[in-house]
């Protein structure tokens, strides 16, 4: 790389940094060997040059942003395929590449093949039979065939058992019949399915002898390996333009009659025999899996597009400088003001705490699962509710840090080549798939509400929720502890006390003569603000814990920083809950106060150390790929640079002048 | 036209006539019948206004070449409208601003939005009277097309620390304007980069050797004939943006170009023929302009929310999801709490903030009208209120478009159903006429001002609670009532003025200079403006409300009554936090308000779609497929998706190029 130059505030920055930044990189990654991995694989996919575009892809028409999307897929994966053979690295390259955020600087809007890789290849994986893997996995490894995953219909989503697509068995011919009874009925979203794959599994409702037996999944040849035209019966195409992620091809599939033979049912776990029987599954609680996988990559998605936005931001704020507020002296860098500090620093402590609570989140499912075969699977709902609200809790949280992060960045924000609407697009998508964030806190309610009847009897209660019954039988009202460990244990205070009176208030509800649904429907509101405040008290505590454990061996210097980010995460939140805390606690408003010179103190204390923090995150620039946010800080040239790009500035006077304006002008339109 | 079922049904319910909503929010039954009438002549042009490919499936060229289009055909429509209704007669200005602003068709903004919303409004407040003889003619017209160039790339909020000059040369009676740097390159003007060819240019004045800051000026940017940018000035766009991609914002940037001496708008300050510099007989005239544009903007987030939760409640109403009980249909998910916790506070703002912003925009005449007997008492307070106004505003729409965004779930995140683009240009608010956390700090000055004075001045009106709530026994019995929740804000918001000056003044004393004592204090100076907004806000819906109910049927008035409770009730449970730090309510009336902001909801349950139909968008405006009249939310998802140009043709040609190498291993 040549050297550029730096901008001078920039350099300022990184030489009051007071802890060694390497160390902290390292300390993310998860050690110094995988920051060199990381490092290594990073070189070698961008030096290849896929990601670098002549016109920016914001410029192009939809269709244009396609077919540059399939070109740049399929030259990484031809990649990954000519890596693999000469390496064979096991996943870690295709995680690398696809999910995280090495891919986003090549596929910034979206991959028309992730899917393939994220829900194809990992259903076959976990629903496939192993003579049903060695047909069909080999083949899509190999990019032989490419695949989606088909299951949210026009009119139904969440809903799963709501859907309408039908697959019934034909005993005669031995096949099953695919069809889609109705305009609803047609599978709307699926990534890759438009234009790109050749090949689907679609979740249908089966039927056999007459009789329905819910959701199963099936494999269905969408389009002719040859000439790629869709097969018979199929109806396939494009949904349309969307707020964000135009790279991923999302498409409609309508089945008239379509037929496939036996064994493209998936059958793992349930099967039809060729009569036509059907023998059901040992056990549904074995899909947990795969959801709770895709869950812990979502959080740690999430992660990675908060540390972009507050890398961009932060760097931003360093070089920016505004106003004049103590006269004759020049004009400060934006980073100074407590209102920006007060933005940004606490989303660099959410994606230490997101991080650290999804890797939480799995061992503990690893650790239960080995367990697993033991039959033991008491915990399983309980990991489950566990998910449900991190999810919630971590993509609603990252959709505000990016868009603060924008906002943060004023009007410079607004384009697109600060990369951070880009970046918000993806984020808050991840708002309503995948579970929509209102109904999986309401699923977290449930299990919640279910431990407060537990804790009143005399059964156990499971790990992450026995502090229901340590609050509900404390004393009441201890007098407050203000101190880090003391608002944790606040928390969960509030967290058990919102639980019981959402129970109380159903109670209140039915005695009224609501029935239990209504009653719960009327107290939903609080159910999802209960949900939330549960997941609140577990992310404090564990990113609490996880930092102590995480700390053990580094140096003092960075030992500091971190905890003072913990205590700003933990302060940060309490004095946003602060009216729960006056309702469930005995917080007093001097304690309150207290707490507000706390958390300015915190981030006085950050801000030097602010820009060393997020270039720990080590994201190169053609990841960030964003002209704020570059390593350099030379935002301004960069601005123009990217927009001299717009074709538009190609011509000094535009066709539409001639065409338009100037009659309007004359009066001659 | 067929109706979706259960749309239907919800209308058939409705407890209120629609219509005389309609007309209270137009502003009388003529305003309706006007803007009807607007309607009709839009239509009669449907197919050069929405025909053709959708413009999201255009490149960023094209779409801006279709904005072209699109709005000189609106723009003559309105003209037109406005000539034969009131002869060019432009003293009720912000009508014609905001009749322009309703009509626009296209979703990311109009490239003329800044010719009317500044070029003209600055020449109305700056320039003299010769100056506005000679331009505003031409203006309206649109013989010229102009902008208005204030922001630079390196510069902001902070205005005095703009870079570019203009220096007057006494011997050619001429203004050099240049740009110094890249950091002065102006950035941002809508219209600038490629339609407009006038711009006002905002300069450090230099004359004799002296710099007299900011000032105004007139800049020919393209040849009225050809359109090429004129010698020495270097313009373009700044390229891609989250949204608004129609408003053609570009960048200026000036190498010694010459202009005239009268070029300088001169209504305040001038610079006559030799170079003598003659001062602005008050500087806070220029306010003005400002509190203007700002209540424009306000009712500008209106129209967008009210759009975002139109699409939002008729999509709620007609999608079906989950069963409630066993056994029973799937429900329409506008019954779930979650959702109308979601939708209906919505409904309720638009309404709030649009009587707020009507009452400052006549208070404001009133004043104008002292202004010009020399009173300018009131001025600084209606600057902090528009101030505030415009953050709390533009943060409150944007959220609560979102939020209804979010609430349509995937579908809402398509861009047939409008809700992205909306999202955008309410988001873009946020930041633009000055940034939202800048403006509460303003009005944060304001008011520790006012409260460090709170003995010895004369307080106005908006202000005037300060005092009131001190008064003894105000704060002894909480009432869980809209009165009793307006005038514990009224404490909360003393309580955190207060509570900010006292902590500046304890740093003060520690050592720190005021400046950074305010810095240090300033997260919560920022909470406190917006409490004192949400006083404002709340009080004025009531006061308003209470003020025209007489007028309204007893079926309207139960629930316009009903969307000021609601409203009180969600601000009192999301500030649940200040009340319970500062004023009496115990833990017994947070439980009874929850209750009964839930038991709200459920009473504006049955007229939620008559709320909506209320705003009377229609569809060729509201250019939503999940939130059509009709319902027809499916066959029109299906209907726009086949208007994609990628489904014109079965295979695309990326598949022969490189899918098909990749999958045969020949790549």
């Amino acid at each position: 790389m040549t050297k550029t130059k730096i901008n001078a505030d920039l350099i300022k920055e990184r030489s009051k940094c007071t802890f060694n930044i390497t160390e902290l990189t390292n300390l993310i990654d998860g050690g110094a060997h995988l920051t060199e991995e990381r490092k290594k694989r990073e070189e070698k996919v961008l030096k290849e040059g896929i990601h670098i575009d002549q016109v920016p892809s914001e410029y192009l028409s939809h269709k244009e942003k396609y077919e540059l999307a399939i070109k740049k897929a399929s030259l990484m994966f031809k990649l990954l395929r000519k890596w693999q053979e000469e390496e064979n690295t096991g996943m870690e390259n295709y995680r690398a590449v696809l999910g995280g955020a090495l891919g986003s600087a090549i596929l910034e809007d979206g991959s028309p093949l992730t899917l393939h890789y994220v829900m194809f290849i990992p259903t076959l994986m976990g629903q496939g039979t192993v003579e049903q893997q060695a047909y069909w996995i080999g083949r899509a490894f190999n990019v032989d065939i490419i695949g989606t995953y088909a299951q949210t219909e026009l009119g139904h989503g969440t809903f799963v058992r709501g859907l309408e697509t039908t697959a019934t068995y034909d005993p005669k011919t031995k096949e099953f019949v695919l069809h889609s009874p109705s305009l609803t009925a047609y599978k709307w979203w699926p990534g890759g399915l438009a234009h790109t794959a050749n090949y689907c599994i679609v979740m249908a409702q089966l039927y056999t002898a007459g009789k329905c037996h819910g959701i199963h999944a099936f494999i269905v040849q969408l389009r002719d390996e040859e000439t790629h035209m869709p097969l018979p019966g199929i109806k396939v195409g494009e949904i349309g333009a969307k707020l964000g992620m135009n790279g991923t091809n999302n498409g409609f599939l309508g089945l008239e009659h379509v037929r496939i033979p036996r064994e493209h049912m998936l059958m793992k776990n349930a099967k039809v025999l060729e009569d036509g029987t059907y023998v059901n599954s040992p056990s549904s609680k074995l899909t947990y899996g795969t959801m709770m996988f895709v869950r812990v990559v979502l959080v740690n998605d999430m992660c990675n597009y908060m540390a972009k936005a507050v890398t961009t931001a932060t760097r931003y704020s360093a070089v920016r400088h505004q106003s004049q507020p103590k006269p004759d002296e020049p004009e400060p860098q934006i980073l100074d003001y407590v209102t920006q500090q007060h933005k940004l620093f606490v989303g660099i402590a959410s994606v230490h705490a997101f991080k650290l609570s999804a890797n939480w989140l799995w061992n503990m499912y690893n650790n239960v699962t080995a367990e697993l075969e033991s039959g033991d699977m008491e915990r399983l709902p309980e990991l489950h509710a566990l998910s449900c609200c991190l999810k919630a809790v971590s993509t609603a949280d990252a959709a505000q840090c990016v868009e603060r992060c924008r906002l943060a960045c004023g009007g410079h924000g607004y384009m697109l080549s600060s990369n951070l609407p880009t970046s918000y697009g993806l984020v808050t998508a991840a708002c309503t798939y995948e579970g929509e964030n209102t109904v999986l806190l309401l699923q977290t309610a449930r299990y919640l509400v279910k431990a407060w009847q537990q804790a009143a009897g005399a059964s156990q209660l499971t790990p992450t929720v026995a502090y229901i019954r340590r609050v509900t039988s404390g004393r009441r009202a201890p007098p407050f502890d203000s101190s880090l460990t003391g608002l944790i244990d606040a928390f969960h205070t509030v967290a058990a006390g919102k639980i019981g009176l959402c129970v109380a208030n159903i109670e209140k509800r039915q005695k009224e003569g609501l029935s239990y649904e209504d009653a719960w429907n009327m107290t939903s509101v609080q159910l999802t603000q209960a949900s939330e405040a549960h997941c609140r008290a577990i992310l404090l505590l564990t990113y609490h814990e996880q930092t102590e454990m995480q700390c053990k061996n580094a140096s003092p210097e960075l030992r500091e920083v971190l905890s003072q980010l913990v205590d700003l995460y933990v302060v940060y939140w309490t004095l946003q809950c602060v009216g729960d805390l006056l309702r469930f606690t005995s917080i007093s408003e001097r304690d309150i106060e207290r707490l507000q010179r706390w958390y300015e103190d915190l981030l006085s204390k950050l801000r030097p150390n602010a820009v060393g923090l997020v270039d720990a995150f080590d994201i190169r620039d053609e990841i960030l790929h964003s002209a704020l946010g570059a390593y350099d800080g030379r935002v301004y040239e960069r601005l123009m640079e990217e927009a001299l790009k717009s074709p538009l500035n190609a011509e000094p006077v535009n066709r539409s002048f001639h065409q338009y304006l100037k009659p309007l002008m004359q009066g001659k339109l | 036209m067929n109706v979706n079922k259960d749309l239907q049904n919800e209308r058939n319910k409705c407890s209120f006539n629609v219509r005389e909503l309609t007309e209270f929010i137009d502003g009388g039954k003529n305003r309706t019948l006007e803007r009807k009438h607007i309607e009709k002549l839009i239509l009669a042009q449907k197919d050069e206004l929405f025909g053709g490919t959708p413009e999201d499936y255009l490149s960023h060229k094209e779409k801006y070449e279709r904005a072209i289009q699109t709005n000189v055909i609106i723009l003559k429509i309105v003209q037109d409208f406005m000539r034969d209704a009131n002869g060019g007669d432009l003293t009720n200005y912000r009508d014609v601003l905001t009749t322009l602003l309703n009509f626009v068709v296209s979703r990311e903004g109009t490239p003329f939005a800044l010719h009317f919303m500044m070029f003209l409004p600055v020449f109305l407040s700056q320039a003299d009277e010769e100056q506005q003889m000679e331009w505003l003619p031409r203006a309206w017209n649109c013989n010229i097309i102009g902008s208005y160039a204030q922001t630079e790339l390196g510069h902001g909020t902070f205005i005095r620390g703009l870079e570019t000059t203009a220096t007057y040369d006494a011997a050619t009676k001429e203004f050099v304007l240049h740009s110094p740097t890249v950091t002065s390159y102006k950035w941002w003007p809508g219209a600038l980069g490629h339609t407009a060819n006038y711009c006002v240019v905002v300069a450090q004045l230099h004359t004799k050797g002296q710099c007299h800051g900011i000032h105004s000026f007139i800049v020919q940017v393209r040849d009225e004939e050809t359109h090429m940018p004129l010698a020495g000035i270097r313009v373009g766009e700044i390229g891609a943006k989250m949204g608004l991609n129609m408003i053609n914002n570009g960048f200026i940037g000036f190498n010694h170009v010459r202009i005239p001496r009268r070029h300088l708008l001169m209504k305040h300050a001038q610079v006559l023929e030799d170079g003598t510099y003659v001062k602005s007989r008050n500087s806070k005239l220029n306010y003005g302009a400002m509190v203007f544009v700002r209540v424009v903007i306000v009712f500008d987030s209106v129209n967008y929310l009210s759009k975002a939760v139109t699409i939002a409640t008729r999509f709620a109403a007609v999608r079906r999801q989950s069963q409630l009980k066993a056994n029973e249909p799937e429900c329409q998910i506008i019954d779930f709490l979650t959702q109308q916790h979601k939708l209906f506070i919505g409904i309720a703002t638009c309404h709030a903030l649009k009587m707020t912003a009507t009452k400052l925009w006549d208070t404001f005449n009133e004043v104008q009208q002292q202004l010009r007997g020399g009173n300018l008492e009131r001025l600084p307070e209606l600057h902090a209120l528009a101030c505030c106004l415009k953050a709390v505003s533009t943060a409150d729409t944007a959220a609560l478009a979102e939020g209804g965004r979010r609430a349509c779930g995937g579908h809402g995140y398509m861009r047939s159903s409008g809700l992205p683009q909306t999202c955008a240009v309410l988001d873009a608010a946020c930041t633009f006429e000055g940034d939202n956390t800048v403006l509460l700090l303003q009005t944060a000055r304001f008011l520790v001002k006012v409260w460090r004075g709170l003995d010895t001045l004369k307080l106005t009106p908006t202000v005037a609670y300060l005092r009131t709530t001190l008064t003894e026994g105000f704060n002894d019995k909480w009432e869980n009532t809209v009165e009793g929740i307006i005038k514990g804000f009224q404490t909360v918001s003393m309580r955190k003025i207060s509570e900010c000056v006292s902590c500046m003044a304890k740093r003060i004393m520690s050592g720190m200079s005021q400046e950074e004592a305010w810095n240090m204090t300033s997260v919560q100076l920022v909470a406190a403006a917006e409490s004192h907004c949400r006083v404002i806000i709340i009080s004025y819906f009531h006061e308003e409300f209470v003020k025209v109910s007489s007028s309204f049927s007893p079926a309207l008035r139960r629930v316009m009554k009903l969307l000021v409770e609601l409203y009180t009730l969600y601000w009192a449970l999301d500030k649940l936090q200040d009340l319970l730090k500062y004023t009496s309510i115990s833990k017994t009336n947070t439980e009874q308000l929850q209750e009964r902001y839930e038991d709200t909801l459920n009473a504006l349950r049955p007229d939620a779609v008559g709320l909506v139909d209320a705003f009377d968008i229609m569809d060729e405006i509201l250019q939503s497929t999940l939130g059509a009249y009709d319902g027809r939310v499916y066959e029109r998802l299906m209907e726009e998706a086949l208007k994609s140009p990628l489904n014109a043709e079965p295979v695309n040609r990326s598949f022969h190029q490189y899918l098909k190498p990749l999958m045969q291993g020949k790549l």
